[in-house]
């Protein structure tokens, strides 16, 4: 039967199209809903980082999990281009932080200090101005120096969405647009999702909805506490490259367009464009590297990210439905590979292991300490 | 492929590529240039095509060339003025300019 499923992914962007394509294959029948085009999608504004810079203080499995995914990237890009001919232009040139003032200098080091307290699984140090200028002949007199870590990088996330996409759906995976969940229903061993496009029914579930993640969870006894959180990303005309390595706010496409971003507002379900904010983000990149003023930007666009209250992902398994899973985070490019290789296998195969328990929201249920 | 209608006749000069092309007061670059029978406004930074004027009315940015030293002006959106030195670009523009 058509509607009929071993595994339904709920949400089309990135998590879900990783976790989809990790999923299929092996004659596993996979169905991957989507809501359509005008769903929120934080894979419409992502920056296309492989990053682990910063990630995970406060939480080190976090740090563990995106490093490991980090590591595992240079197979998931391979994997994807042997299956689809996508060449997702995966590098990693290893990646900086810039200070453009002793203040964000020293605050900066700080923090390193408190990451280096936790021993991540990766190294970040910090370069004066001259180490800086090696690495970025054309940053600006206000750069006094920046920290980087060898094990960032960057991809073409549109390429990877698109290789994720088309992989899936090489190895048998269905994809249906405009599919967004209305229900959920949990009997005799089975789900059975209603969408204006008919049921689909499936022995197993998993909720990759985004910030869609709210409504759908409790359907089937899990939580899903996200908020969406805005990012603007500037887009200049193609440029010489001038850009070697990418940096957290801002880099070089392999076309030479110049993204700027990581604006971070809280405006509710508003994805509108705050030219102040926009205004805010292109100074700050021309302070960075004064030649950006000369270029024009093309492109503005906000979107939402999908956070969570500590910022770390959720994965749970649900108690009250069996089989249902719940995987929401807010870095979905660099995850990737942690979700295709090792998140995917484990829903296919119907428990997550327990290293990923300390992502359960059942975290956000304890009282915070005075 | 253009031909000047007999009332649009050249009134000032620009250069491209540093030779002179008839222009009339008023009219854009792409214009005179499409009228001088120049098609080729650059070499696209991806892939490396040939590309020319699409939409004329500044939407499409094919039509892509360096005036006075400034790369990646629409031609289709600047108007010329006598002496105005334009460029054919080949791949992305340069910012150091």
């Amino acid at each position: 039967m058509a509607d009929e499923f071993d595994i339904a992914v709920v949400g089309g962007g990135l998590v879900g199209a990783a976790l989809a394509w990790g999923a299929s294959g092996a004659g596993r029948r996979v169905a991957l809903l989507d809501e359509g085009d005008l769903a929120l999608r934080a894979a419409r504004a992502n920056f296309a980082l492989v990053w682990v810079q910063g990630k995970g203080l406060g939480l080190p499995d976090y740090a563990a999990w995106t490093a490991r995914s980090a590591a595992a990237w240079p197979d998931l890009a391979a994997a994807l281009g042997g299956e689809t001919g996508i060449d997702v232009r995966y590098g990693r040139p290893g990646g900086l932080h810039l200070a453009l003032s002793e203040a964000e200098l020293e605050r900066r080091a700080a923090w390193l200090g408190r990451l280096h307290n936790q021993s991540p699984p990766y190294t970040v140090r910090m370069l004066d101005r001259a180490e800086t200028a090696r690495l970025l002949p054309a940053i600006g007199p206000d750069v006094v120096g920046a920290s980087f870590c060898p094990d960032d990088g960057h991809c073409d996330s549109l390429r990877l969405f698109r290789a994720l996409h088309a992989g899936f759906q090489r190895r048998g995976g269905r994809y249906r647009a405009d599919s967004a969940v209305d229900g959920i229903r949990h009997a005799g061993g089975e789900f059975r999702l209603a969408t204006k496009r008919g049921e689909i029914r499936a022995a197993k579930l998993v909720l990759a909805a985004g910030l869609g993640n709210a409504r759908l969870a409790p359907m089937v006894g899990l939580a899903a506490p996200v908020r969406p959180q805005r990012g603007h990303i500037l887009v200049t005309e193609r440029v010489a490259p001038f850009l070697a390595h990418p940096l957290a706010t801002l880099r070089q496409t392999g076309e030479g367009s110049v993204m700027i971003g990581d604006s971070q507002e809280e405006a509710g379900f508003d994805t509108g464009v705050d030219t102040g904010v926009a205004a805010a983000i292109a100074a700050r990149a021309v302070r960075a590297f004064p030649l950006l003023a000369r270029a024009n930007v093309v492109r503005s666009w906000a979107a939402l990210r999908v956070m969570t209250g500590d910022g770390f992902p959720i994965y749970e398994q649900s108690a009250a439905c069996p089989g249902a899973f719940l995987a929401t985070c807010h870095s979905g490019v660099t995850l990737a590979a942690a979700h295709a290789t090792v998140l995917a296998p484990q829903i296919a195969a119907g428990a997550l292991a327990p290293e990923l328990g300390v992502f359960s929201a059942r975290r956000f249920d304890v009282p915070a300490a005075a | 492929m253009f031909r000047r209608r007999p009332e649009a006749a050249p009134t000032l000069a620009i250069r491209v590529d540093g030779v002179a092309v008839p222009a009339r007061a008023g009219e854009s670059v792409a214009a005179a240039m499409l009228a001088a029978g120049l098609l080729r406004f650059r070499d696209a930074p991806a892939g490396g095509a040939p590309r020319g004027p699409y939409c004329m009315m500044g939407a499409c940015f094919d039509c892509l060339v360096t005036i006075d030293g400034v790369g990646n002006r629409q031609a289709c959106l600047e108007t010329v003025r006598e002496g105005m030195a334009v460029e054919t670009q080949s791949g992305p523009r340069a910012l150091a300019r």
